[in-house]
């Protein structure tokens, strides 16, 4: 019976598999050429890397969402409650030496990613995976502490870099329309946003690891 | 040579996602994860998305990674005995 039920659903997988296939090859050709249109348009937007045009310009209402739903990752956990902190005292005595060489790197790193996302691959959530890889770094070796989860700090840096999106989008608001800039101010606003959101993402992606409940 | 690299990194690809999700051991099934999104990052790399292949090394491979590690490490304070015993 059990061998049956295997074949069966083998059996209806590579039905399935072969369907989509199916259907991904008779796929009609797109309407809209989009890569023309961003290499059309990438003149006004503020930076020459395609990639940050569209995520930070023509989508910016798109990456507004994304980090809108980090943030609300985060309610969630500490609305299920936080686990407590891991015992100390049991680390290896290398790992300490090395977070000490590896940070400063990985911070300069961040800040180079951040300032690349204009010309080439690069950007904001890059940026702020590996400043918040440096601080998960920084915590498994114990020379940062976990945070408390009514630390202000932390909080103050999620809320600040997504609010500062958020006044900007607000504040073009007046011309009109949601987050279209004029392009003579296009770049400015794109690395204001992006300094803003590396540090809010970080913080944010750190808490992850770094927020725990209070020893009782 | 470089259709022979692509057809190594699909087959790894393929064979990686399918130890991740067969084996029993929750710590190895971690580490698979990991070997799977660094994969995934060659084969970005390889489709000429240096964007989202920074991404997944980053996020995908890295945090995501890190996350579960610590994930299991706190199971296990939980659990002491859980280390691959429930095949």
């Amino acid at each position: 019976m059990k061998r049956f039920v295997r074949w069966l659903s083998i059996l209806a997988l590579t039905v399935l598999a072969g369907a989509l296939l199916l259907a991904i090859s008779s796929l009609p050709p797109a309407p809209v050429k989009l890569a023309g249109e961003v290499a059309a348009n990438l003149a006004v937007s503020g930076v020459s890397h395609p990639v940050t045009a569209v995520l930070l310009n023509f989508r910016g209402y798109d990456t507004f969402l994304e980090v809108a739903v980090l943030i609300i990752a985060l309610l969630g956990m500490l609305a299920a409650g936080l686990p407590p902190p891991p015992p100390t005292g049991s680390r290896n005595a290398m790992l300490p030496t090395l977070a000490r060489l590896a940070v400063p790197l990985m911070v300069l790193a961040a800040v180079y990613l951040l300032w690349a996302g204009a010309f080439r691959p690069g950007g904001a959530f890059q940026a702020a995976a590996v400043l918040a890889a440096a601080a998960v770094l920084l915590h498994l070796a114990e020379i940062q502490g976990p945070w408390p989860d009514n630390a202000r700090g932390p909080r103050l840096a999620i809320a600040g870099g997504f609010l500062l999106f958020l006044a900007i989008a607000a504040a073009l608001l007046v011309n009109g329309g949601l987050l279209r800039y004029p392009p003579e101010q296009a770049g400015l606003n794109i690395v204001l946003i992006e300094s803003g959101l590396s540090v809010s993402l970080a913080v944010n992606l750190a808490a992850f690891f770094l927020l725990r409940a209070p020893k009782s | 040579m470089n259709l022979a690299f692509d057809l190594l990194l699909a087959a790894a690809l393929l064979w990686s996602a399918w130890r991740t999700l067969a084996t029993p051991q929750i710590g190895r099934a971690v580490i698979l994860f990991i070997v799977f999104g660094l994969l995934l990052t060659l084969a970005w790399a390889r489709l000429d998305a240096p964007d989202i292949a920074l991404a997944e090394a980053a996020i995908g491979a890295g945090l995501t990674g890190a996350l579960l590690l610590d994930a299991v490490a706190a199971l296990r304070a939980r659990r002491p005995n859980m280390d691959g015993d429930e095949t």
